[in-house]
């Protein structure tokens, strides 16, 4: 069973994927703390146009998947300043570039293999040359991840402080989504546009529902998305021709839902129980007032009525 | 002579044809308390906002320190108005408060003892020691508060910026909040600019009251500024102050 293990495309498919894998964990904490998670949905659809696109021209298709979703995620960048409207921008940029990309394959004559490939993944078919490109480009977006590390998370939390302690904020908010992009771009020709999903934000939303500190999260992160893409690899390739990214998703699915029902076991306890431990008595007096508080502004809110 | 900590001389703010500030002038000491009161667009934010360097004035003299205002001065701690996201679960109380330390510097930091030790004194000036483990989402209002609170003072700034910190507080947590920020203001000896909806329960802390309205601004004691004909000559309506119950309420100028 382990022997195709042995077989170069395996392992090509299982270092170039562990490689995306590590870097969309990390990208995926930071859309998590940033509520940027509807992005890794919409530019790989974004993407797929791109593709569709650089098929119709003869070009290509990753050239049309990287330049789509940057210029998208510089799009939404500018256009989605204010965090309310974020979402409505995203999603109003998404459906022009799938209503283009379904154009695109309209015109395209013949069966466009390759978009469908887009669509549903190739990673065990990937080339030499696709893993050195998808190695190189993993480690300098990780790279600068790490160099923007704590701008990012600061600006995330509070833009307004981060403002003013000198962070150049919306500048910050550009590149982190240029990055998004690039992640997007990688990580679509893994487990295909209609799924990176799950590997963007499967793995990061289950670490911060199992630990809180910022690095340990990512490093959870990391950890099980390289163990979902390695398992999704294998599994596919022993299963002869169910694909991997069905396996990836399944997965990936199959750990986030018991730790979500599961975690409101843990998140928060243990503190709040060093919490009530040390303030017993403070604790119960504390309530006690807050009766007390409750009448007095009844009488108040009387008073005021009447004033008026 | 020390420079004061705030000076504004003829200060005028202004968006195209919109001014938000007009002819502000007024000098903060060291240590002094001051509580900025004033309907919605009387022009606080941009106030905060002008001494932290995000905005410039269209005329007249900023100076922080004996200086022009800038962007990233560490003698400065600043709280904005906060709203919770669900995004908070991922960060810890103590996470928050190391943003003050650190933030604003590249890479992903290491973990030290020596940053530890400040981040939990940090928390202990602030009561908040207890949960410093927490994820912040699951905090109430006034703990967050106190957080932010730590977070700005982590630089040991020389003015303190509070932009509605008793907001969606209920009355308890008001105090406690209000009896915080008047400790570290007289412990620290930093100047306070506290925006707020309801003078009573800053009455006994404050020094002075900045009064905005429609870009204008009044300042001196409670007692000078918060009267029937100030406020009426600010407003340019006729406004009410009513004493009842040992509380002071305005009346009529919201309308």
């Amino acid at each position: 069973m382990f022997d195709i293990l042995q077989y170069t495309f395996i392992q090509n498919a299982l270092l170039a994927g562990s490689c995306v894998a590590v870097v969309a964990a990390v990208a995926g904490y930071f859309m998590i703390v940033r509520g940027l998670t509807f992005a890794g949905h919409a530019l790989p659809n974004i993407g797929f146009a791109g593709a569709a696109g650089a098929v119709l021209l003869g070009i290509d298709p990753v050239i049309g998947l990287f330049v789509f979703t940057i210029v998208a995620a510089i799009g939404i960048g500018f256009l989605g300043e204010r965090i309310n409207g974020r979402d409505t921008v995203v999603g109003i940029i998404m459906t022009i570039a799938l209503g283009l990309g379904i154009l695109f394959l309209s015109l395209y004559a013949g069966f466009a293999e390759r978009v469908y490939s887009i669509l549903f993944g190739q990673i065990v078919g990937i080339s030499h040359a696709d893993v050195l490109v998808t190695i190189i480009s993993s480690t300098v977006t990780l790279a600068i991840l790490l160099v923007l590390f704590r701008p990012l998370l600061f600006s995330s939390f509070d833009p307004e402080v981060a403002e003013a302690r000198g962070i150049p904020v919306r500048l910050l908010a550009i590149l982190f989504l240029v990055l998004i992009a690039i992640t997007v771009s990688l990580a679509v020709q893994v487990v295909g546009a209609l799924l990176v999903f799950t590997l963007l934000v499967g793995p990061a939303a289950t670490a911060v529902r199992i630990v809180q500190r910022p690095l340990w999260a990512i490093v959870i992160a990391i950890v099980l998305g390289v163990c979902y893409t390695c398992l999704g690899i294998f599994l596919a390739a022993i299963s002869v021709n169910w694909p991997v990214s069905f396996f990836i998703a399944t997965i990936s699915f199959g750990v986030y839902l018991p730790v979500r029902l599961l975690s409101q076991l843990w998140i928060g306890r243990r503190a709040r129980q060093k919490v009530t431990l040390t303030q017993n008595g403070v604790f119960s007096s504390g309530q006690a007032d807050e009766q007390e508080q409750s009448t007095s502004v009844e009488t108040m809110g009387r008073i005021q009525g009447k004033s008026l | 002579m020390k420079d004061p900590v705030i000076d504004l001389e003829h200060v005028r703010v202004q968006y195209g044809r919109q001014i938000i500030l007009e002819d502000i002038s007024m000098t903060v000491g060291e240590g002094e308390f001051i509580v900025m009161l004033g309907p919605n667009g009387a022009g606080k934010s941009t106030l905060l906002k002008l001494l932290l360097g995000l905005v410039r004035p269209s005329a007249g003299v900023v100076r922080v320190l004996g200086s022009p205002p800038r962007r990233g001065n560490n003698a400065i701690g600043y709280a904005p108005q906060h709203r919770v996201l669900e995004a908070d679960l991922a960060l810890r109380a103590r996470d928050v408060v190391g943003f003050g330390l650190d933030g604003n510097r590249w890479g992903p930091g290491l973990p030290s003892r020596k940053r530890d030790a400040i981040i939990d004194k940090a928390l202990l000036e602030v009561d908040a020691a207890d949960f410093a483990g927490v994820p912040v989402g699951q905090l109430s209002g006034g703990e967050q508060q106190r957080l932010l609170i730590a977070q700005a003072l982590l630089t040991n700034p020389r003015l303190l910026l509070l932009d509605e910190p008793l907001a969606n507080l209920d009355i308890n947590h008001e105090q406690e909040i209000v009896e915080l920020v008047a400790q570290v203001c007289r412990a620290r000896n930093v100047a306070v600019m506290l925006v707020t909806h309801d003078i009573n329960p800053l009455l006994t802390v404050a020094d002075r009251v900045l009064y905005m309205a429609g870009g204008r601004g009044a300042i001196g004691s409670p007692d000078e500024v918060i009267t029937s004909a100030t406020l009426s000559q600010l407003y340019g309506t006729p406004v009410e102050v009513v004493h009842a119950l040992g509380r002071v309420f305005v009346v009529g100028a919201e309308t």
